[in-house]
Parts: structure tokens; C-alpha cells; sequence
């Protein structure tokens, strides 16, 4: 119910974000045009016996850049891995809520898990490239779909590696083993492959920690570029960095969503108190 | 304020401790550097030493030695290789009849005499091959250049004098092995010698094998169709006419063999022991003559490379003590290879399932205890489970279903090549299992999350991420399978290892390859000739010789997968910076 209240205020005064309190979460989210991608309701996450995550009330607008900040282990990479079910893999873990790609719950009995983690890119958080050829690499995606074509996968190879700004670097040496890199190269590999496929949904977990300023702007411009077409949501520790590329961005801490809204407001005039405190850098 | 007051706390810390102008040896820790080096070191004392033994024997065995002529106090003369000295304390009595100075002599090395072993060989005149005499009767010992040393074929070495030479039934001029006449008769005889075995073994061998392909044709149409039926009647007048077309054949080689062999038999060396005692022996026996006492440096050497090559290729002779271990080490590496063909896919998927699939609790903890307790079950289980299970079941049934004609005789009902690779498969397979799980745990998560991330199937992402990864630790796993599969015997007596298989696992009948022979093993053959032979003393340098080839040849198939380990480590590896 309140979300409905706080999607139509939203689109009616667009430019002057209003503060709304569902559970404990202020929200002033700035609404996209093109409809809501993600819908995280009530989720919670249990490691085991603790708790990681607690009621996460959250929406992503389609074509916007979402930015999850907050300290360290408050649960930015756990809720990012719920998005693609990547937490799946760990033991004994338990989630409820529901989340909803396109108002398709993927967390149901029978959700096709493959398919859903086609339609998303991830960069993880420490690169992770595999033991094959860079060119590999990248059109690993387009090769487990089958992809056979020596013209796509060359166009492919090439449009994604100059989206993570490594062509220049690598287009010679496209046979050498991946793990011959440095690791800025490797994880510029890591976001070229994320986004070979055309994913809609693009997940990043702190992909320019291991990355020079130079390639850093690169990859900020690449997420501007992908920014309207594609979604992105993006964990990252750099406040400058989420002040610069998102629109909305979301404050964790310690398992709960804080405040989730507008960047601008987040930055220069956060509603909550702790968000106040971690932005201007009196806690964290 | 809590970081000034921890700080300030170190401060009074920093004061308090004391501070040695050296480190306390304790501290540093280096008498336990010293224990563990010294460990090391035992260690390595114990193999190196064991290497050189082996390989000391081993690469001695075939030097030529000299031959001395020794003359005892009694008159007794004997001709021999020196084999081995000892030292021993002589019976009382026996001490008694000796010469006063030799008394002396004993009682100052307290009791002790010295003795040699003398390698005698002439068996067939002596009855003995080995000869010990005491150092004390010894009255002379000389090295007499005109003595020759045979290898025969037959009955071992002689050693003596030559006699006579006889070419074509007429007496040669001198006895001179070198000669050009005598040379070049040498060699027709040996190539006579060669065709008389090609036609036993292959012509002769060719047609049996014909006639006994008709002969199982005919009790197969006599089970499948009945005696009354066209196609037993077809089957038995074919049987009848190859019978009768073989015999001919039969003759025509046998008799050409009976040529060859008369021939043979007018090129003869007489030999004359040192005694005198005279021997004649047909040159076709002669495997390799030399005069010991009489030989050039570049001759000994090549008296000693064309021992290791006949070692090499060709068959063993006198009850595996002589000639050379060509089909054992066949066996061995066809016998290995096998395994490593049987153990590697089955190892490396049940390693898959249980580390990839199945679910992670005490019903698999169980399964995994038992696979690395099984690494511990005594070999032989496993040789008596390979002769029930694949020789008896299966490879009875096999008989039963495809080789019913032939029963009551075995084809694969028995040990042979395939069944004893599929035992050392089953005695190694939990080497490659341990080793490829702990290959496949090692593949780090964040490999499989990025390949799942892109959406790959779980199948998908073993096969194009996690396997490679983890394929220099499987290939590990099955370089340890294969040093223990290639040492081990126990099991493969029962399963189809023999002490002579001339008949190779591959000929040149269909179906070229004959996975239920029965073969050699190296391992076997150390065994059989420095444990079960008439003559183990004769047999004692060939257990060093064949250990060094048996070591040598697990070195190498361990070398050869180490180097593609490597490669595949460089590849999938890689280092992470
Ligand atoms: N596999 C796991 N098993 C158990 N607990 C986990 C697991 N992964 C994360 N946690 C716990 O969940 C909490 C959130 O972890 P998470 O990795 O999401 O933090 P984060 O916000 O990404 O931190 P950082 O900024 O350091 O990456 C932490 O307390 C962590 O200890
Ligand atoms: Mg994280």
C-alpha cells in the first residue's frame, strides 16, 4: 500500500523527491519513465543461524543506476547476489520475501534459474576471470548459449572489451591466457564479459576497487553509456563514485535499508540520520 | 581518545618487555629446524642409498668380467667369473687339515676365513653353475689370455678353451673366432637359426591357427544350427579340406625346417673345459663369445652394449635367467596403460558426483571414508576379487555368450591382460578419486560463480571451467595410481601374469589385439627370477638389471605425465597477480 502511494506522489512532482517511511526505510526514490525492473519486498536472509539481511524493501527503476552503499559487512554483496540467485550456491542459507524481475517472482518453486542469470551480468567483487584465452573470456556467455559464429563473436569480443576500455590493451594478445593479466586487466575482462550478452540487468560488486583512475573513468563513462538502456545496480565503497554514476542510491546498515532515494538528496541532504553520519564520514 | 589510550598502553608494553641483544635460540626456533633437516636427511639417505644399490648391481650386471684359473693345494683347477666374496668360520675339522701358516692365519682374523664364489658355468659337464673355494687352498690363480667365455643358448655360459672348428662337416684352420670363413659361417648359421623359428613360430604357427579357426567354426555351427544341419556340413567339409591342404603345408615346412637344422648341425665349435673335458656345440647356439682375459677397453664396452640390447629386445631364455625381458616390459606398459585408461575416467566421475552432485552429508562422508580405506585393503583381496569377479563371472559369462565353442577351454574365463588392468584399476582408483576431489575442491568458488553468473548450467560450468582447473591435480591422482599400479605383483599372479608368455598381446591374427592373453610383468619377472628359479644365484644380477628397467620405465611414464601436468598447470593455473 505504500508503495503504490509513494510510486503515484512520485510521478506526479518529479523533481522534488518526497520522503516516505515504509517499515523503517526512508525513501525518496527518483522515478524512471520506463517502469519498475526489480521489486524486493520484505526480504530477509539468514547465513545459517545469522541474519544478514533484514526486511529489504527495495525497487529499481528500469534504465537507472542504482547504487548500494553503506560499511563494510552490512550486506551490500549479500542482497546484490540475491538479485541473480547467486547465494543459491551457499550452504544452509534461507530467504523469504520475494524478489521480481519484471513482476515474475524468480525466488518461485520452478523458476527457470539458468535463464534468469542469462538476462543479468554480474561483475563480482574480486575479479575472477577464467583459465582460457582473453577472447574466450569474453564470449563465454555467447558460447554456452551455443554461439558458434566467427563474425559475432569477434564483433561481440570487440564491443565489449572496448566497453570496459581493455581493447586497446589486449586486442593484439586476444589468444594469450586471461590469467596472464594484471588484476585491473582482469577485472575490466570480468565487466567486458558481464557485458557481452546484452544483459538487462547489469550487477556490480565494487568493480573498480582493483582499478587504476584512469580505467575507473573509463568503466564510470561505460556505466553513463549503458545508463537508460540497460539497468544498473552498483555496490561501491567510493561516495564520489556513487555521487557520480547513480541515480537512486540505497544506505545499508547492518543488514537493514536506511534510507533509499534520490542521489542528490542522499549526498547533500539525507533524511536519515545515519545516512547523514556515514556520507559525511562521522561513523564507518 | 580510545586510540590514545591504546597507544599509550603499548607504550608501557614496549617498556616492560625485555630485549636480548640475540635471539633466544629456543625463540628462533632452529633445533626444530635442525630435527626436521635431520629427517630429511634419513630420508633421503634411505632412498639414494637403495638407488645406488640398484642401479650399481643393475648397470654392472652385464660389464664382461675376467676369468681366473685357480689352482687349489689339492690339485683342483677351476675356471670362473669371481661372483661374490665372503668371509666364514670354518669347521673345526675342517681346520684341522689345513697347512700350519693358513691355522695361523685363522686364528689371527679370530676364527675367520675368507671364501670366493666363483661363477663356473659349464652346468652340463659340472651339474653346478657356482663354485665357492676357500681363499686358504688356493695355491694359484692365474688369467690365461686364450680363454673364451660362451653364451649359449642352451644349458648357460661356457667358459674353457677352444678345440676345434668345424664348417660345413670339414675341420677348420685354427681356432680363431674372427676369422673372415668362420665370421661369415657364424652369421649364415644365426640366419638359418632366425627362418627355422620364423617357420616354427609364425608359418608353422599360421596354419594351426587356420585349422583351428575351421575347427571352432564347426563346433560353433554344431551349437547354434545341429549336426544335421547344411551349415555344420559345410563347416565340417571345410574343416576336412584345410586339414587335409594344411597337412601338406605341414610337411613342406617341416621338412624345410629338417634341412635347415641338418645344415646347422655340421657348423660346430668344440669347446674344451678346463679340465678338458670337450663339449661340441652347434654356432647357432652361440649367443655371444668373448676371450675375458684377452679384451680391448672399446671391446669390453661393446661386449656390455650388445648385453643391454639383447636384454632389451629380445625373449628370455634358460627359465627367464638369461636373454632378454622384450615381453615383460611390453606387458608392463600395455598392462599400465590400460590401467590408466580404465582408472582415469571412472575415478575422475565418481570424484565429480561425489564433490559436484551428490549432497553433502553423512551418507556421503561414509561413501568417502570407505573409498580412502579401501587405499588400504592388502593387494592380493583385490587379485582374489579380480579372478572371481572379472575372470570367473564376467569373463565367463563373456565365454559362455561369445565363445561358446571354444569351452572348455577359457578365452577371457581366465587371468589376462584386460582382467588385470581392471584389478589395478579397481586397487588404484581411490588415489584418483581422493586426488581429483581435492583437485576439484581447490578450483576457487569464485571461478564457478562467475561462469554460473553468465549463466551456465551446472554441468556447463564443470565441464568448461571447474574440469581444466582441475586437471593437474587429476592427472597428480593418476601419476600416483600409476607408480603403484606399474610396482605392484601380488594381485597379478592370480589375474592372468605368467613367468613366459612368448605370444605377445598383439600379433598379426585378427583381432590383431588380444586383451585375454596372458603376459609378462616385470615386477613378476623380478620375482620369478631371484626367487623361483632352478639357479637363483645365476638369476641375482637379473633381479638388479630388471629392477633398474623397471624403475626407469615408471620414472619415465611418471616424467612423461609430470611434464603434462605441468603444461596444463601453466595453462589453467597461472598465477593471480
Ligand atoms: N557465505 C556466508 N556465510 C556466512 N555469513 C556470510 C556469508 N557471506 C556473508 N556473510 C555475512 O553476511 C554479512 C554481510 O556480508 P556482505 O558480504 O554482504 O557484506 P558487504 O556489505 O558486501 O561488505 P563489503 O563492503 O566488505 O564487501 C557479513 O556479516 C558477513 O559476515
Ligand atoms: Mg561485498
Amino acid at each position: 500500500m505504500a508503495l503504490a502511494t509513494a510510486t503515484a506522489s512520485a510521478s506526479t512532482a518529479q523533481p522534488v523527491p518526497q520522503s516516505l517511511h515504509f517499515d523503517d526505510t526512508v525513501v525518496h526514490v527518483k522515478r524512471g519513465t520506463q517502469g519498475v525492473v526489480l521489486d524486493i519486498k520484505n526480504l530477509d536472509l539468514f547465513y545459517g543461524a545469522s541474519q544478514a539481511l533484514y526486511g529489504v524493501n527495495l525497487t529499481v527503476e528500469q534504465g537507472m543506476v542504482t547504487a548500494l552503499i553503506g560499511p563494510s559487512g552490512c550486506g551490500k554483496s549479500t542482497l546484490l547476489r540475491c538479485i541473480n540467485r547467486m547465494n543459491d550456491l551457499v550452504d544452509n542459507i534461507k530467504i523469504t520475501g520475494s524478489l521480481s524481475l519484471h513482476g515474475e517472482n524468480i525466488y518461485a518453486r520452478g523458476a527457470d534459474v539458468i535463464a534468469l542469470r542469462k538476462r543479468m551480468g554480474m561483475v563480482f567483487q574480486k575479479p575472477n576471470p577464467f583459465p582460457m584465452s582473453i577472447f574466450e573470456n569474453v564470449v563465454y556467455p555467447l558460447r554456452i548459449d551455443g554461439v558458434r559464429d566467427k563474425n559475432i563473436l569477434q564483433e561481440t569480443c570487440e564491443r565489449a572489451l572496448k566497453g570496459s576500455a581493455l581493447w586497446n590493451e589486449v586486442k593484439d594478445r586476444l589468444d594469450q591466457n586471461a590469467l596472464g593479466m594484471s588484476g585491473g586487466q582482469q577485472q575490466r575482462l570480468c565487466i567486458a564479459r558481464a557485458i557481452a550478452a546484452d544483459p538487462e540487468v547489469l550487477l556490480m560488486d565494487e568493480p573498480c576497487s582493483a582499478l587504476d583512475p584512469i580505467a575507473t573513468a573509463k568503466v564510470e563513462e561505460l556505466i553513463h553509456q549503458l545508463s537508460g538502456t540497460y539497468t544498473i545496480v552498483i555496490v561501491t565503497h567510493n561516495m564520489q563514485q556513487a555521487a557520480r554514476v547513480s541515480d537512486n542510491t540505497a544506505f545499508m546498515y547492518l543488514g537493514r535499508l536506511i534510507e533509499y532515494g534520490d542521489t542528490e538528496v542522499i549526498f547533500q541532504n539525507p533524511l536519515a540520520q545515519r545516512t547523514q553520519d556515514y556520507v559525511t564520514g562521522r561513523f564507518g | 581518545m580510545e586510540i590514545a589510550a591504546a597507544v599509550a598502553s603499548g607504550a608501557v608494553a614496549q617498556n616492560a618487555r625485555t630485549y636480548h641483544r640475540v635471539t633466544d635460540l629456543r625463540a628462533r626456533g632452529e633445533p626444530f629446524t635442525w630435527v626436521l633437516g635431520g629427517a630429511l636427511c634419513l630420508g633421503i639417505v634411505m632412498i639414494v642409498g637403495f638407488l645406488l644399490l640398484v642401479l650399481w648391481n643393475g648397470f654392472l650386471t652385464f660389464v664382461p668380467r675376467p676369468v681366473a684359473v685357480v689352482t687349489t693345494t689339492a690339485g683342483k683347477v677351476s675356471a670362473g667369473e669371481v661372483a661374490r666374496t665372503d668371509t666364514f668360520r670354518p669347521a673345526p675339522d675342517a681346520l684341522a687339515k689345513l697347512a700350519p701358516d693358513a691355522q695361523e692365519k685363522i686364528k689371527k682374523a679370530e676364527g675367520f676365513a675368507g671364501r670366493t664364489l666363483y661363477r663356473i658355468g659349464n652346468f652340463d659337464l659340472y651339474s653346478e653353475d657356482f663354485r665357492w673355494i676357500d681363499d686358504n687352498e688356493i695355491k694359484s690363480t692365474e688369467y690365461p689370455k686364450n680363454i673364451v667365455y660362451v653364451e649359449r643358448q642352451e644349458w648357460g655360459p661356457f667358459i674353457g678353451t677352444v678345440k676345434a672348428i668345424t664348417l660345413d662337416g670339414k675341420p677348420a684352420e685354427g681356432t680363431d673366432f674372427s676369422a673372415p670363413a668362420v665370421a661369415s659361417a657364424y652369421s649364415e648359421a644365426l640366419a638359418r637359426g632366425k627362418r627355422v623359428r620364423e617357420i616354427e613360430r609364425d608359418e608353422i604357427g599360421n596354419v594351426n591357427h587356420e585349422v583351428e579357426r575351421a575347427r571352432l567354426a564347426v563346433r560353433k555351427a554344431e551349437l547354434k544350427s545341429g549336426r544335421d544341419s547344411q551349415a555344420y556340413k559345410d563347416a565340417a567339409a571345410h574343416f576336412e579340406q584345410l586339414s587335409v591342404d594344411s597337412r601338406g603345408e605341414y610337411e613342406r615346412l617341416t621338412a624345410e625346417v629338417q634341412r635347415l637344422r641338418s645344415i646347422n648341425d655340421k657348423f660346430t665349435v668344440t669347446f674344451a673345459e678346463i679340465g678338458g673335458r670337450e663339449k661340441t656345440v652347434p654356432m647357432v647356439n652361440i649367443v655371444r663369445a668373448y676371450m675375458p682375459n684377452d679384451l680391448s677397453f672399446a671391446q669390453k664396452v661393446g661386449v656390455y652394449f650388445s648385453r643391454w640390447g639383447e636384454f632389451l629386445i629380445s625373449e628370455p631364455r634358460e627359465a627367464n635367467t638369461e636373454g632378454g625381458v622384450f615381453p615383460a616390459i611390453f606387458g608392463t606398459l600395455a598392462m599400465t596403460l590400460l590401467m590408466v585408461i580404465a582408472v582415469a575416467p571412472f575415478g575422475v566421475m565418481t570424484a565429480l558426483y561425489l564433490r559436484e552432485y551428490a549432497k553433502q552429508g553423512r551418507l556421503v562422508a561414509f561413501v568417502r571414508i570407505s573409498v580412502n580405506n579401501l587405499a588400504g585393503v592388502p593387494s592380493i583381496v583385490y587379485g582374489v576379487f579380480g579372478l572371481g569377479f572379472f575372470a570367473y563371472v564376467i569373463g565367463g559369462s563373456i565365454d559362455q555368450l561369445f565363445y561358446p565353442e571354444r569351452l572348455p577351454n577359457p578365452t577371457f574365463g581366465t587371468g589376462g591382460l584386460l582382467w588385470a588392468s581392471l584389478t589395478l584399476a579397481l586397487l588404484t582408483v581411490p588415489v584418483v578419486i581422493v586426488a581429483t576431489e581435492e583437485a576439484l575442491a581447490a578450483v576457487p568458488r569464485s571461478m564457478r560463480e562467475g561462469s554460473l553468473a553468465c549463466g551456465a548450467s551446472k554441468w556447463q560450468t564443470i565441464r568448461n571451467i571447474v574440469m581444466p582447473r582441475a586437471l593437474p591435480g587429476v592427472m597428480t591422482g593418476i601419476i600416483l595410481a600409476m607408480a603403484r599400479g606399474a610396482g605392484e605383483v601380488a594381485p597379478l599372479m592370480l589375474v592372468g601374469v605368467v613367468k613366459l608368455a612368448p605370444e605377445l598381446p598383439i600379433d598379426g591374427h585378427f583381432p590383431y589385439v588380444h586383451l585375454e592373453r596372458s603376459f609378462m610383468h616385470l615386477g613378476f619377472h623380478i620375482f620369478d627370477v631371484g626367487f623361483q628359479s632352478r639357479n637363483s644365484e645365476a638369476g641375482k644380477p637379473m633381479v638388479f638389471v630388471t629392477t633398474v628397467l623397471l624403475i626407469t620405465l615408471v620414472a619415465v611414464m611418471n616424467a612423461a605425465a609430470i611434464i603434462i601436468r605441468n603444461r596444463l598447470k601453466r595453462r589453467f593455473v597461472g598465477s593471480q597477480f
